[in-house]
């Protein structure tokens, strides 16, 4: 029997201390007032002195609160009844469904062997061009779309969900606003996908120490899911009000802070949760999207800037639509050799171009002579944004190279393009007419 | 002897506090208990009867009032033939034997030999008994792929000593004694394969340090060129997130003229080790058509293993370096990212509650990297050979501003300097080292006249690019815009390089000398064009074909015929004098 302890010596934020022995780090307690009951975890121990932090916050907690050690660390349950299921950051219940508390597992445990993972083969397709053909999502990947507050980044991880071939999805909402969770609910239900989906919710109503707690319990379901050989994609929003639960939490514990009052282990913290994306040598594999706003709009800012040192790239969204510059999938090169041989080709041609236009643009807004050069790149411009940049736009891989030479075609000649003449006899629409006529 | 025990008073993170009756020393290690399993940690303070230790493990389920086993020693590694091809972590753990014991993940609390000890080695003596040796001088040797492996009196030792016994000639074990040696009041040791050594401690049982003076090739032109660096040099390459640091590293680690590379991945990204690891095993090393696996140790401790280890990691890099180096080897260490160190050193200083320094990095860190760097260098050993340790480490600065300590403390102490900057790789100008901020102390493969002259064209051609979006080029008179042309010119063909293309990649120092010239020549030449569109289309076809040129095999037909068109071209346009 656990023994019970009845006199709570501190409270400061989230976290209460009280004396008692022969506890474990990181042990599970349950906090019992008058005002209600809440899980709580050992985040010190000195000498006798234990402090707690209260997943539900400490608002209400009475000094003379029962606590009682559990004896255990943070688990989650794990079945295929998770399935369709919708959950709090604290992993109870958000649905009307029962608590489910079989096959208990560790969350937030330790890292794969470096040797244990392969080097990530497969693309994810996601039916949109500037992903598809210009920064190619591969599975096993971790990728944050970072965007100013306002931005539909979780439209674009709800579409990206429902497109990608993947076996689970699991979304783990932190900090999520209500209406943009019942977003999720009904897309993911509508399109029948929800039954093979998993949500661990935490909404801005929430305690915030189950907006830390929600990316440990989802990635640790992922993982599992993952060992029974499933492709899992876990959807992660908002990364940046998960750093800020931090910041909040390092602030009344009265850490030294390093960067703008975020914690000096922000790196240490993000990297271990984004790390979770694997590919298992002989099973399956997590990949990892994030939502990352950017406060401010600002790529320094220590969140999005500690958050681009651990991915393998990110996505700019900006007014809407996928950013050609400064997006990056570093791990395109892994699997656009083998996709078709036009495919690297349109991605440096299209770009290369696109770059070209926009400094016509700065040119023409500095009012200087535009050139006959200069009016094809306008032109190329905007159909470019139009066609392929929009994110309306939903059409496979190989439609979208097909679209991209269409559009090259029709604004420029062959050779302007710099594309080698073995592809452009390939691929150029009617070169063959077209060279008959000439 | 009795075990020293300690019992755990305090637990916050990875720090512990405990309480300790015996002696004890800073840094020691020692084990703290969690049921059947025993965390490595080390003494980062001692106050009293009371030690912080900081635990390379996670610490969930440690409790006080448990014991901690304290070991006598500080945090070492094994040193021994059959370090080369290892994937170790950044506490000597092999990963890919705990893979085989533990599976898909790793195992807190699981320590295994760093080496085999059922592996047979072919033992040559080197010495006689009778002979008088001092630490650090050669035994014998034995073969470990390439190498003949020196197996060297233990660099503990001190004094002189003579050797009693010496085993023939034969296959031996690591465990086995090859040796017993006696010192001057005439107490005998055992010697066998392996030692262990301190990790923070430098190996220093050579006669003198040298000026690093010949340079190590790294087969990147913008380096060896314009910011070389020296065989026992030091380097640092800061940057913004994606700017290629690990590319560069990656591209190092493979062609760099050093005998041995040790890959330290320091809290970065597991996948990009993995790509190491998978890929060196089938890579050939064109020096001597062995697999490039067979000169290359990897310690990776990525981003969500134990941060404390983090800091380990590099120390055990270094170490071993300076072990390879005691047998006259050139070994070139990269670390990477050595903020990430800095990160680790400071979640354990803010665990102290010490007073922080900027941006909360402990007071000590400078202090810290600098003796690290200095334990790079090139030296001159007991029996007159010379061994090198170069080090290369990448910084990530928050927000990409060199302004903050890591960075300020590590230029501080590096030989040269190779800023990647965001402009140059958003604009796809890989390898994006900033051609006008980057600087080196040492000497460059091609004359020095050379580079200075190119230098200063491009920072003139800098100039005049920068002009030309104010005014236009319209406002731009033709012998500035040539002149813009050409250091556009020497940036694409020269500075620029394509990683993934089999020739381009990798750039030896001969014909980096006899490019280079050439290159010269055409920057040097005074060019007559009709008018700025002339001369644009002059230098987008003198391009393309340096490009070409870049990517034929030097010494082929092709070589020759690309070389002699592209002078044809200059001699086309040059001004009659
Ligand atoms: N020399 C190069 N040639 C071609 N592409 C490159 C080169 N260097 C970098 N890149 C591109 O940039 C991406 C990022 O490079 P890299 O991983 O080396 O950046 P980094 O500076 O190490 O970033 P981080 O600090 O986040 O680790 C690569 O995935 C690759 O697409
Ligand atoms: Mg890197």
């Amino acid at each position: 029997m656990h023994k019970v302890y009845h006199r709570i010596d501190n409270i400061a934020g989230n976290v209460v201390s009280i004396k008692a022995d022969d506890v474990q780090y990181k042990e599970l307690a349950e906090v019992v007032s008058r005002n209600g009951s809440s899980l709580a975890q050992v985040i010190k121990i000195n000498g006798d002195d234990v402090a707690l932090q209260v997943f539900a916050g400490a608002r209400g907690v009475a000094t003379d609160a029962q606590v009682r050690f559990l004896g255990k660390t943070m688990k989650v349950p794990f079945s295929d009844a998770l399935l369709g299921r919708v959950f709090t950051g604290g992993r109870d219940p958000r649905d009307n469904g029962p608590a489910l508390t079989e096959n208990m597992i560790d969350i937030g445990g330790p890292s794969v062997n470096p040797a244990k993972r392969i080097i990530p083969r497969n693309m994810v397709r996601t039916g949109i061009p500037m992903i598809d053909v210009f920064n190619t999502l591969v599975e096993s990947q971790k990728l944050p779309i970072f965007a100013r507050a306002g931005e539909p980044y979780n439209q674009l991880l709800a579409r990206i969900a429902l497109q990608a071939e993947v076996d689970i999805i699991i979304l783990c909402g932190m900090g999520l606003k209500h209406d943009d969770y019942l977003y999720f609910r009904d897309t993911l239900e509508e399109s029948g996908a929800l039954s093979r989906t998993v949500m661990f919710v935490h909404t801005a109503s929430d305690p915030i120490v189950e907006c830390i707690l929600a990316p440990d319990v989802a990635l640790a379901v992922a993982e599992q899911f993952a060992l029974q050989d499933k492709r899992v994609l876990v959807l992660m929003t908002d990364m940046t009000n998960f750093a800020d639960a931090m910041k909040e939490i390092a602030i009344t514990m009265e850490q030294i802070p390093s960067n703008r009052g975020y914690p000096g282990d922000l790196y240490s913290q993000l990297a271990s949760r984004y790390e979770k994306a694997v590919d298992f040598d002989t099973a399956g594999s997590i990949t990892i999207l994030a939502a990352t706003t950017m406060p401010g709009d600002d790529v320094t800012h220590p969140v999005p800037d500690n958050t681009g040192y651990i991915t393998e790239g990110q996505f700019y969204l900006r007014n809407g639509r996928i950013e050609p510059f400064g997006s990056l999938s570093r791990l395109k090169q892994q699997v656009n050799g083998d996709t078709r041989e036009d495919h690297r080709t349109i991605m440096n041609t299209m770009i290369q171009l696109y770059a070209n236009f926009k400094e016509t643009l700065e040119k023409q807004s500095m009012g200087f002579r535009m050139s006959k050069w200069d009016s094809k790149l306008l032109k190329y411009g905007e159909r470019f944004e139009k066609e392929m940049m929009d994110l309306t736009v939903n059409i496979p891989l190989e439609e979208a190279l097909d679209l991209g030479w269409q559009i090259l075609a029709d604004c420029f000649e062959p050779m302007e393009t710099g594309i080698h003449s073995k592809l452009i006899e390939d691929f150029w629409p009617n070169y063959a007419e077209q060279a008959k006529r000439s | 002897m009795k075990t020293n025990i300690g019992k755990i008073v305090g637990i916050n993170g990875n720090m512990i506090t405990v309480a300790f009756e015996d002696a004890i020393a800073q840094n020691e290690v020692g084990y703290a208990v969690a049921g059947d399993e025993k965390l490595m940690c080390e003494v980062v303070r001692i106050r009293g009867t009371l030690a912080d230790m900081q635990v390379f493990e996670d610490t969930t389920g440690l409790r006080a009032g448990s014991d901690v086993e304290f070991s006598g020693d500080m945090l070492s590694v094994d040193l021994g033939p059959g370090l080369l091809t290892q994937i170790y972590d950044g506490l000597q753990n092999p990963l890919p034997r705990l893979a085989e014991m533990c599976g898909f993940f790793l195992k807190r609390g699981t320590y295994l030999p760093a080496l085999l000890d059922d592996l047979k080695w072919e033992f040559t003596p080197k010495v006689k008994v009778g002979d008088t040796v001092t630490a650090g001088e050669t035994l014998g040797t034995v073969p470990e792929g390439i190498f003949e492996h020196c197996i060297m009196v233990p660099f503990s030792c001190q004094g002189t000593y003579q050797v009693e016994s010496i085993i023939k000639a034969g296959t031996y074990t690591i465990k086995e004694t090859i040796a017993t040696i006696k010192d001057e009041s005439g107490n005998t040791r055992d010697v066998t394969m392996t030692q262990r050594w301190p990790v923070k401690v430098p190996i220093k049982c050579y006669t003198e340090r040298l000026r690093p003076v010949d340079p190590l090739v790294t087969q990147v032109r913008i380096v060896d060129t314009f910011f070389p660096v020296a065989r026992g040099g030091t380097f640092c390459v800061p940057g913004p997130f994606g700017a290629g640091k690990t590319v560069l590293q990656q591209i190092t680690s493979r062609y760099a003229n050093a005998d041995i590379v040790i890959i330290a991945a320091c809290g970065e990204r597991a996948g990009e080790v993995v790509e190491t690891l998978r890929e060196f095993p089938e890579l050939e090393d064109p020096r001597t058509g062995k697999s490039l696996m067979d000169r290359t140790v990897i310690i990776c401790n990525t981003s969500s293993m134990p941060v404390a280890a983090r800091e380990a990691s590099v120390y055990t890099g270094i170490t071993i370096a300076e072990y390879y180096r005691q047998m006259g080897l050139n070994v070139l260490l990269l670390a990477d990212s050595t903020s990430r160190w800095a990160q680790a050193l400071r979640e354990t200083s803010g665990r102290l509650e010490e007073i922080p320094g900027e941006e909360a990095f402990p007071a000590y860190l400078e202090s810290v990297i600098a003796s690290f760097y200095e334990r790079g260098g090139l030296v001159r050993l007991k029996n007159d050979k010379e061994g090198s340790v170069t080090i290369g480490g990448t910084v990530s600065p928050a927000g990409g501003n060199f302004d903050e300590p890591v960075t300020q403390g590590t230029l501080k102490v590096v030989g040269a300097f190779h800023g990647l900057s965001r402009e140059r790789s958003d604009a796809r100008r890989y390898p994006a080292i900033d051609p006008l901020e980057s600087w080196t102390k040492y000497t460059s493969v091609v004359p020095r006249e050379q580079v200075e002259a190119a230098r200063s064209l491009l920072s003139e051609g800098t100039e005049i690019g920068q002009m030309m979006k104010v005014v236009g080029e319209e406002g731009t008179s033709i012998e500035d815009f040539v002149l813009y042309l050409k250091s556009e010119y020497l940036d694409s063909v020269y500075l620029q390089q394509d990683a993934f293309h089999d020739v381009d990649a990798a750039t030896p120092a001969d014909r980096q000398i006899h490019v280079f010239s050439t290159i010269s020549q055409i920057l040097f030449t005074d060019m007559d064009f009709g008018d700025q569109a002339e001369a644009r289309r002059f230098f987008h076809q003198i391009t393309q074909t340096s490009k070409d040129w870049n990517r034929t095999e030097m010494g082929s037909d092709d070589f020759t015929k690309t070389e002699k068109k592209l002078l044809d071209m200059i001699s086309e346009v040059t001004k009659d004098a």
